[in-house]
């Protein structure tokens, strides 16, 4: 089977007139259809930095990104890659469907049956109601399931996730991932979500990568295995109840706290 | 509705009461003083002029046409170099924006030119244009186009470079930036430049008719003040009050419509 995608030796740098500063070094790692990884790590560790040249943002200096076995050539890859950023970035100009329906009308492939799926697809997670209202009307939460909708318009099957919940209030923030985390699960997406919220990487991935400092480069992957029936099944807040889950946390804590 | 809410809407009505009636008192006030003053010859009306001179003189100006001709020539020429600055620095600021080497090269000369006093040009201008409207046109466009230029390269280099990222994210080109993301997101921008700059038209408009015109306002107020008509040069005041208020209250309306799409 090929992986769906593969990192392989991945450095990039940045070049200021004082200098050149390492963002990442060395990063590999592959990822299998349908799994959910998670990126952990301090701030400034490149995080961000990484999902820009896996969506073909960004080039790296040295090493390959591989999907589905061949290279990235362009942003996005045609579709086949959707980035979520950190704010939803809803155009207060354009009602939520349009916002929705931003991916598909740039690439010129929105017909009015896509516009209606798209349209069944936010009235499918409570937004029905707002197809038509301004992104101001809404609340944290609801935006950035519009901003999700509008990433999937495009039916990615590989997805970035650039810490979308960590604009949100607390209780948003859990449910929206319990949201989110269904969605792309039921979708069978293929996901990484970039974090600096252990629990949160623990409760929604499959696999936990830890980045080093700046120059990133990959401390440890830990594997999220949960071992009741019901584990397997939980949703990101049953997750956070589960005997395991305190384990993980000591044990991605103590990959954090090592290298310091 | 209670009756603290009733108290609260009676209090804010009667505040606005109060302060639209106080502007009508004072200006009312000022006009009184003024024709008061001069019919008791406190002040000289042949200086001074006063408002009963300054009505009949808009009378006899509306009757012989020569009220609309020369607003008329006026607001021409402050309407054509108004549009001529909205396109020249919307053009000009877009430019700059999808080419920043251009933009640094530049932009010395463009702070240069925003700074140097324009009615200095006017002279200079006549020499090189003539004594026509032309000449009147380029200077009004002087007046405004260069800190437009800049207040709207500056608006448009600070948008989110989230957004410009989610737009490339998307397969998005550079087209799409602009189209998706530049313009909508400027059009406030847009809007608060253009009020300033239909101001500045105007000034640039009245410098150019003081030195080179035979019609319009500029004109009225500098023949006027040679023949020493001061009636007729505070006349020409009132009418440019009310054009400049005409202008502005056009874009507001402008604004209003955009906003409400």
């Amino acid at each position: 089977m090929i992986p769906k995608l593969e990192v392989k030796g991945v450095s990039c740098s940045y070049h200021r007139m004082e200098g050149e500063t390492l963002a990442l070094s060395h990063i590999e790692f592959t990822m299998n259809p349908g799994e959910f990884l998670a990126i952990a790590g301090p701030s400034g560790c490149g995080k961000s930095t990484l999902l820009s040249l896996i969506c073909g943002l960004l080039s790296p200096d040295q090493g390959k990104i591989l999907l589905d076995g061949k290279e990235v050539t362009r942003p996005g890859a045609g579709g086949r890659i959707g980035y979520m950023l950190q704010k939803d970035h809803l155009f207060e100009w354009r009602s939520i469907l349009s916002n929705a329906c931003l991916g598909p009308e740039l690439s010129g492939s929105l017909t009015s049956e896509r516009k209606e799926e798209i349209a069944g697809m936010l009235s499918d997670y409570g937004l029905g109601a707002f197809l038509h209202s301004r992104p101001s009307e809404l609340s944290g939460g609801m935006r950035q399931r519009a901003a999700l909708i509008r990433t999937l318009a495009l039916k990615p099957d590989l997805l970035l996730l650039d810490e979308p919940f960590s604009a949100l209030d607390y209780q948003t923030r859990l449910s929206v991932s319990d949201d989110i985390s269904t969605i792309i699960r039921s979708a069978n997406k293929t996901a990484i979500l970039v974090t600096h919220d252990l629990s949160e990487a623990i409760s929604i991935a499959d696999r936990v990568l830890v980045l080093t400092k700046r120059p990133g480069q990959v401390k440890a992957i830990v594997p999220i295995r949960f071992e009741s029936e019901k584990g397997r099944t939980a949703s990101p807040l049953e997750r956070r109840n589960l005997p395991e889950f305190a384990g993980y946390f000591n044990q991605l804590w103590k990959e954090i706290q090592t290298h310091e | 509705m209670s009756s603290a809410q009733r108290e609260f809407l009676v209090r804010q009505s009667r505040h606005r009461l109060v302060v639209r009636s106080g502007r009508i008192l004072l200006f009312l006030l000022f006009l009184i003083l003024w024709e008061i003053t001069a019919k008791l010859h406190l002040i000289d009306s042949f200086i001074f002029s006063s408002p009963s001179l300054i009505l009949s003189c808009l009378w006899s100006m509306s009757v012989d046409g020569s009220l609309f001709y020369h607003t008329g020539v006026t607001l021409w020429e402050t309407l054509l170099s108004f549009f001529l600055v909205i396109v020249i620095s919307l053009g000009t600021a877009l430019l700059l924006w999808s080419n920043k080497t251009l933009f640094e090269v530049i932009e010395p000369f463009l702070v240069m030119l925003n700074s140097l006093p324009k009615s200095a040009l006017a002279p200079i201008l006549i020499v090189w244009l003539g004594n026509r409207t032309r000449t009147i046109v380029v200077a009004a466009v002087s007046v405004a186009l260069f800190g437009a230029i800049l207040t709207l390269y500056t608006g448009f280099s600070q948008i989110n470079s989230d957004k410009v990222k989610l737009i490339y994210s998307l397969g998005g080109s550079k087209k799409d930036v602009l189209l998706k993301v530049l313009l909508p997101a400027s059009i406030p921008l847009i809007i608060s430049n253009m009020k300033v700059n239909a101001g500045l038209c105007l000034v640039g408009v009245i410098i150019g008719e003081f030195l080179s015109s035979k019609a319009g306002l500029g004109f009225l107020i500098i023949y006027s003040s040679q023949v020493f008509q001061m009636t007729l040069m505070v006349t020409s005041i009132v009418i440019l009050c009310g054009v400049s208020v005409l202008i502005y209250q056009g874009i507001t309306l402008l604004e209003k419509r955009l906003s409400a799409n």
